[in-house]
C-alpha cells in the first residue's frame, strides 16, 4: 500500500475541504482498502468521515425512508421498516457479501464501490477505468461477468450492487 | 499515528503508521496472535473480531480508523483454562482439523449467535419481516464469511447449534 495522509472529518463541509485534490473519503473501507492495498487506487489523503452524523433511518412526510449514508449495510438491511414495507432492499442487502462485511460497509460506499472487473483489477491489464486511454482488456477477455447492454467500445464493466438494484427498482434517489 | 484501542477490556496506545490495518496492529504491534492472516483481502474470515460488539474483518480496516473502539479478539472470548461456550464445543464437536481458521470462526460464531437473538434475519430466512430460527440452514448462511479450507463445516455447524441450545 502507498502511503497517504490520514485525516479525520469532523463535519461534511471539512470533509468536502480536507478532499480537495488527490483525497478519498473512507467510511467501511471494505472494497476502497482492498483496492488500496493492490493498488488499483493509491489515494494521496484519506479523509475519514465515519464520525459524521450520517448513519440515520428517519420517515420521511410522503411515507419514504432517508437512508444517512453512512448507515450501514446490516443496519439498512435489518431495518424494521424496510423488512416490512421494502423486504426487497432488505434481501438484495442480505443476498450480499458476508455477515462481518455487511456490518462495515455503508450505504453511501456500496452505491460508491468500484467494479468488480477483473480487468480493473489487474495493473499489468489495460483498462480505461483505471487508466484512461490505455484501452479496454476486458473486450477481448474473461467477460462473463461484464454487461452485454449499455456498454461502449472503451469499457463494459458492471456495478456491482445488488442494493443499488433493488433501489432502482424502488424508484430511490440520491439527496444531498 | 496515535491510535487508543481497548482490546479485551484493557486500553492500548499505539503509535503506528495510518497504512496499518487493525489485524497488523493486532499481531505485529500487541503480540495478539490469536487473529489470523488468511486471505487478506476481507474475504476467509480468518481475522474476524469483534468491534463495539460487531464482527468485522480485521484485514479489511485501518487501526487509525477505530480510535477509542472496544476491540474483543480470540484471546478475549476464552483461555484454555476458561473456555467459552463456543469454545468448549468447537472441542467437543472437533470443529477443526489444522485450527488455523478457528479463532475468526468463534468470533464470528459469538457475534452471529447475538445477531440472532436481536432478531436480525438472513439471506435464508422465509419471512423476514420476523425472526428466524437457528435451522443448520441459518447457521451455515450466516457463517458464510469464514471459511475451513480443511473444510471441517459439518462439525463447525454441530459445535455451534450445541452452543446455542446451551445458551438458550
Amino acid at each position: 500500500m502507498r502511503a497517504f495522509d490520514y485525516v479525520r472529518a469532523d463535519s461534511a463541509e471539512g470533509a468536502v475541504r480536507d478532499a480537495a485534490g488527490g483525497a478519498a473519503f473512507i467510511a467501511g473501507g471494505t472494497n476502497l482498502i482492498d483496492l488500496m492495498k493492490l493498488e488499483v487506487m493509491s489515494p494521496e489523503t484519506l479523509v475519514d468521515i465515519n464520525r459524521l452524523a450520517m448513519n440515520g433511518i428517519e420517515d420521511t412526510a410522503d411515507g419514504g425512508l432517508r437512508i444517512g449514508a453512512l448507515v450501514t449495510n446490516s443496519d439498512l438491511a435489518n431495518d424494521s421498516r424496510v423488512r416490512r414495507n421494502w423486504p426487497v432492499l432488505s434481501r438484495a442487502l442480505l443476498a450480499g457479501a458476508s455477515g462481518q462485511l455487511r456490518n462495515k460497509a455503508t450505504t453511501g460506499g456500496n452505491l460508491l464501490q468500484r467494479t468488480r472487473c477483473l480487468y480493473f483489477y489487474d495493473r499489468a491489464s489495460a483498462c480505461n477505468k483505471r487508466e484512461p486511454g490505455t484501452g479496454c482488456a476486458a473486450q477481448e477477455g474473461f467477460n462473463r461477468i461484464l454487461a452485454v447492454l449499455g456498454t461502449s467500445e472503451h469499457c463494459i464493466a458492471t456495478h456491482p450492487s445488488d442494493m443499488a438494484v433493488a433501489m432502482r427498482a424502488l424508484g430511490a434517489e440520491g439527496r444531498r | 499515528m496515535e491510535t487508543n484501542l481497548e482490546i479485551n477490556g484493557t486500553r492500548h496506545r499505539l503509535d503506528i503508521d495510518p497504512r496499518t490495518t487493525l489485524l497488523d496492529a493486532l499481531r505485529h504491534h500487541l503480540g495478539l496472535t490469536g487473529s489470523k492472516k488468511g486471505c487478506d483481502h476481507g474475504q476467509c474470515g480468518a481475522c474476524t473480531v469483534i468491534v463495539n460488539g460487531r464482527r468485522i474483518n480485521s484485514c479489511l480496516t485501518l487501526a487509525c480508523m477505530h480510535d477509542g473502539d472496544e476491540v474483543t479478539t480470540i484471546e478475549g472470548i476464552g483461555q484454555p483454562d476458561n473456555l467459552s461456550a463456543l469454545q468448549a464445543a468447537f472441542v467437543q464437536e472437533d470443529g477443526f482439523q489444522c485450527g488455523y481458521c478457528t479463532p475468526g470462526q468463534i468470533c464470528s460464531a459469538t457475534a452471529m449467535l447475538e445477531e440472532v437473538r436481536n432478531g436480525w434475519p438472513s439471506h435464508v430466512t422465509d419471512d423476514i419481516a420476523s425472526g428466524a430460527e437457528l435451522t443448520d440452514a441459518e447457521i451455515s448462511e450466516r457463517m458464510s464469511g469464514n471459511l475451513c479450507r480443511c473444510a471441517a463445516y459439518p462439525n463447525i455447524v454441530e459445535a455451534i447449534r450445541k452452543a446455542a441450545e446451551k445458551s438458550a
